[in-house]
């Protein structure tokens, strides 16, 4: 059996490694973010490599050619393409925003200061809506 | 490497590369969308993130030796799983037993577009994207109420204000020529998406990253008074209502939701119309929640000027 | 007369690789940021514009051949002027050449 015929399995499996080792290994919110897409593109390729036939065209309607790649993953690429930005730009304004409350985006100082006075570090980054808050409940 | 700067780089480099290696698959949609989402949007926004989190990641204390074995034995294990799949290329594979020859061979006759994923895409897999659609549109929505502007600025809006960036007469020169031809060719990119490779999605940031090439060289303020809030919000909800419009009127006018067959007196205009409605509708959300997205970002760190 | 267009396309293309080749070289090799930006700058532009102009006299007079003189004459315009505002960024943020002689004696 010619296990060669396997090798995009094996670096889509690679690449998907890297990306999943740089999400729980390294502690920079926007490290394990990079790390994440690293990782969807990984699933990219597994899908598209999977729909191509070797000696095919792109699926565009075309007389000369009789054998065409398959359309179908390209459809869910295309997708996943779209949600994964989506998803990074929220990721990225939650990041902004951590950053705000807390002062830092290493995980580590996070979780500190989640364990210890909590209402305190609210209070330092909300300022005057705390107020406002404080106001009404008068 | 410890400067996220360069590591951001870096993933918009690998993000052209892969399009490359899309393109070398057969895959040219979704190269063209990796390229200009991957290596245009992304890496925009994560700049701009950059800016307000800091730059360099401190060092870290402990040796991930525990992660190191995970991941190891997860490749490991994934790789035994690999041992049964179809080899690289060969046409007898199970994905393209089923559904996809009955595409391939009968987009022609019953939607008569030749690019055979836009078909897909619009007319057969209507459904996915609309609610990918409303994925874009939902993280517009999130990112505008993570990231609030809140209501005393908007007397800035009023007055024309100089950027910094205005005094650079080359770049100056150089983006005015170029930007009607950036807009133009996304027009082309959305409406040519049936003949070749392109639609609605690579159009929309296309259009975007026009703008944000304006915003970034005539100033946030001279760009808000161009493409006000209220409009930009207004078309981010305009293409999802286009998309969900067109179904119902599909529906009112007795086939199914999103059957584009009764549209007109014969299926395929008919096919042909829905697409490109759906199409328009995709471009301009997709088009709007870039903007606002990298507006939102990019107020950010101007905004210390202008509130106390 | 196709063998005189076929050789003169062979040489472009070969030389426009060459060019990005070197100029990948330079970029590693050169001491400095503003040294590294000539480099590639001006190596990269001539080399794609050989790619592209190799690749047009491979598309006959086709619409292949347009659309590919409209990407020429864009990339012309937008790798220089990206590269001019990459010299512009760094000088303006403090960076100077670091062979820089300056006249204060």
């Amino acid at each position: 059996m010619n296990i060669l015929g396997l090798y995009n399995y094996w670096i889509v499996v690679a690449l998907m490694m890297i990306g999943f080792y740089i999400v729980i290994a390294h502690e920079n919110l926007i490290k394990k973010l990079i790390g994440l897409s690293i990782f969807q593109t990984a699933v990219f390729f597994l899908y598209i490599s999977v729909g191509k036939i070797t000696g095919g065209t792109a699926p565009i309607y075309d007389e000369r050619w009789q054998l065409y790649s398959n359309p179908l993953p390209h459809v869910l690429i295309l997708t996943a393409i779209v949600v994964g930005i989506a998803t990074t730009a929220l990721g990225l304004a939650l990041v902004v925003r951590i950053q705000e409350a807390y002062g830092s985006i290493e995980e580590d100082e996070i979780h500190a200061q989640d364990g210890s006075d909590e209402l305190e570090c609210q209070l330092e980054a909300y300022g005057p809506r705390q107020k406002y808050l404080g106001a009404k409940r008068k | 490497m410890h400067d996220l700067f360069a590591i951001v780089m870096l993933a918009g480099i690998y993000s052209l590369l892969s399009a490359s290696l899309f393109l070398d698959l057969d895959a040219v949609d979704v190269a063209f969308t990796e390229a200009s989402v991957g290596a245009g949007i992304s890496t925009l926004l994560m700049l701009a993130s950059l800016k307000l989190v800091g730059r360099h990641e401190k060092k870290k204390r402990y040796k991930p030796s525990l992660a190191l074995g995970i991941v190891i034995v997860t490749g490991a294990l994934l790789i035994y799983g690999t041992f049964d799949m179809p080899h690289f290329g060969s046409a007898d594979a199970p994905v393209h037993n089923h559904v996809a020859p009955r595409y391939l061979n009968e987009s022609m006759d019953e939607i008569g577009v030749p690019n055979i994923v836009t078909s897909v895409l619009a007319s057969y897999r209507g459904f996915d994207t609309l609610g990918e659609v409303v994925v874009v549109f939902t993280a517009g929505i999130g990112v505008m109420s993570l990231l609030l502007v809140r209501r005393e600025t908007k007397d800035i809006e009023k007055k024309k204000v100089p950027a910094d960036m205005q005094q650079q007469i080359i770049l100056r020169v150089v983006a005015k020529m170029m930007l009607p031809l950036i807009l133009l060719f996304a027009l082309y990119v959305q409406f040519h998406g049936d003949y070749g490779p392109g639609g609605g999605f690579q159009a929309g940031v296309i259009f975007a990253a026009g703008v944000i090439l304006y915003t970034m060289l005539f100033g946030l303020t001279n760009a808000r008074r161009i493409f006000k809030r209220e409009i930009l919000t207004l078309l981010t909800a305009t293409g999802v209502l286009i998309y969900a419009g067109v179904g119902v009127a599909c529906m009112l006018m007795g086939g199914n939701f999103l059957d584009y067959d009764v549209l007109r007196h014969d299926p395929v205009h008919g096919q042909h119309l829905g697409i490109l409605l759906v199409e328009l509708g995709v471009g301009i959300t997709v088009a709007s929640v870039m903007i606002t997205l990298f507006f939102k970002f990019t107020w950010r760190t101007v905004k210390h000027k202008y509130t106390s | 007369m196709e063998i005189i267009i076929d050789t003169i396309s062979w040489i472009l293309l070969l030389s426009g690789s060459f060019f990005c080749l070197t100029g990948a070289a330079g970029l590693l090799r050169f001491p400095d940021f503003f040294t590294r930006i000539h480099a590639a700058s001006i190596t990269d532009t001539l080399g794609a514009s050989c790619i592209l102009i190799g690749l047009m006299l491979q598309a006959g007079w086709t619409l292949i051949f347009a659309k590919l003189m409209i990407i020429l004459l864009f990339s012309l315009l937008a790798g220089t002027t990206a590269s001019h505002a990459m010299a512009k960024a760094a000088l303006k943020s403090g960076m100077k050449p670091q062979f820089l002689h300056t006249n204060d004696k």
